[in-house]
């Protein structure tokens, strides 16, 4: 989507963003460290600590999609058309491989917290069926391409891979899988080296309408990846 | 085979991002070796004429550092370039320049073990005679590496070869931005996390061919130059 928005980017406001592709929870990190100005990111809950910690300000809604639950066309767990939390328990009951993405990106932790609202308690180390293989999205799609396994992915990724192989969607549409993506600026008071001015502006602009309907006009394969939302901002 | 095909008339149709790409990933690797080189070899020869306790240990030490796994590397050289760590203020971080850094730290003991070794080989030939003509060790160090200069070729080339085909320190300390930090190798890497594996190939294929283009023009400056010697 970045290659879309930047170059919009660029010519409304000046600035060349450099975007660093980090899972949520990496990029929060790299933002503890001050080497970033702001970050783009996917984990309510990992966002309000970082907030609360001070690393960041302005904490605001910028767009949503959703997650979803693919798997082996042949279904050996009969979850399709399922809501999330029966499928995973009925992943777990036949023992059915799944992969995770064991990264605390913010997909990792909706994952986790998708399995303890099931009230299944994973535990990546002995459980020979759940595989957290700690990489990003791709990767992991491409394991659990590989080995016919359960995985939880969100939908713009999902449309964008190119290596399903006999993975299909199975789960959808459920509330619980809502993906809710925020934009934070750097705290220049914690991270004086910040370019906080700059980072404000590419926020404001993403944030306007323009920004906001260029993000609904980003598409892949005809159709819409991520839906703005910052008109709800708190 | 189409996407292979694709990767392909992206060379052919001289794609400018491909270009871009293809030229950051040789001027990094080769800047790296280079200056690599100009540390390495002085050093491993230094190595190799000096007699002091402990030096079969250093050598061994050298030799082990030619293994030196690059994410442990790259992720020394992140948190010194971090705008957190010791070095923060000269904003190298997710820079060309830092992948040069951390490339160039995996590249000299490679250039500097496997010219301690020639140098070491050469100078039992050239022993009696250097130590008859009374000259001074820098000298002696620069007579043996201008002397040994194509068989360091091959030191350079080895190390070359590592920093083509790394991804895992420069990732970490360049964050493989479009247009900027991104190079061969973390494009095949991305390109495979798409789930887009014939381009990801096609682009391997690519890199296999700048790495043997360069290996053939050291391979044709050695022959050029042993010619002229005689």
């Amino acid at each position: 989507m970045f290659t879309h928005l930047l170059p919009i980017v660029k010519a409304r406001t000046g600035i060349t963003a450099k975007v660093i592709a980090q899972g949520t929870g990496q990029a929060l990190e790299t933002a503890r460290r001050g080497d970033a100005d702001v970050v783009f990111v996917h984990d309510p809950e990992a966002e309000a600590r970082f907030v609360a910690e001070g690393h960041g300000i302005r904490r605001q809604l910028v767009m949503y999609n959703d997650f979803v639950l693919v798997g082996p066309a042949a279904d050996p767990a009969g979850v399709k058309g399922r809501e999330v939390l029966p499928a995973l328990q009925a992943i777990r009951r036949g023992q059915r491989l799944f992969v995770s993405r064991g990264d605390k990106s913010g997909t990792h932790q909706a994952e986790l917290r998708l399995w303890k609202e099931a009230g299944i308690e994973v535990n990546a180390a002995t459980d020979r069926w759940y595989r957290a293989v700690g990489q990003g999205m791709g990767p992991a799609l491409n394991i659990a391409a590989a080995s016919d396994a359960y995985i939880l992915t969100d939908r713009a990724t999902w449309i964008s891979f190119l290596n399903k192989a006999g993975l299909v969607l199975l789960v959808e549409g459920d509330r619980r899988l809502h993906n809710q993506y925020s934009l934070i600026l750097v705290n220049p008071e914690r991270h004086p080296e910040a370019r906080s001015a700059e980072g404000l502006r590419f926020i404001d602009f993403l944030l306007s309408p323009e920004g906001q309907q260029e993000i609904a006009r980003f598409r892949v394969e005809g159709q819409q990846l991520f839906f703005p939302n910052a008109s709800l901002t708190q | 085979m189409e996407q292979q095909a694709s990767a392909w008339a992206l060379v052919l149709s001289g794609d400018p991002a491909l270009y871009a790409i293809v030229g950051l990933s040789l001027g990094v690797s080769l800047g790296a070796t280079l200056l690599a080189a100009l540390l390495g070899a002085p050093l491993g020869a230094l190595i190799a004429l000096s007699r002091f306790p402990g030096r079969q240990a250093v050598v061994v030490m050298l030799n082990a550092l030619m293994g030196l796994p690059p994410v442990v590397v790259g992720l020394a050289v992140y948190l010194l370039l971090s705008r957190s760590g010791p070095l923060g203020e000269w904003g190298l971080l997710f820079t060309p320049s830092a992948m040069v850094v951390t490339q160039t730290i995996l590249v000299l003991p490679i250039i500097a073990a496997l010219s301690r070794q020639t140098i070491e080989d050469l100078w039992q030939e050239y022993r009696e005679e250097l130590a008859a003509m009374g000259v001074g060790p820098v000298r002696r160090i620069r007579t043996l590496l201008w002397d040994a200069r194509f068989s360091l070729v091959t030191a350079l080339l080895a190390g070359f070869g590592r920093a083509a085909a790394e991804v895992g320190s420069i990732i970490i300390v360049g964050g493989n931005i479009e247009g900027y930090t991104r190079t061969m190798t973390t494009t095949i890497a991305l390109e495979t996390s798409k789930g887009n594996l014939p381009l990801a190939m096609g682009l391997g294929m690519i890199l296999l061919c700048i790495v043997l283009a360069v290996n053939v023009a050291a391979w044709a400056v050695k022959q050029v130059g042993a010619r002229f010697e005689q």
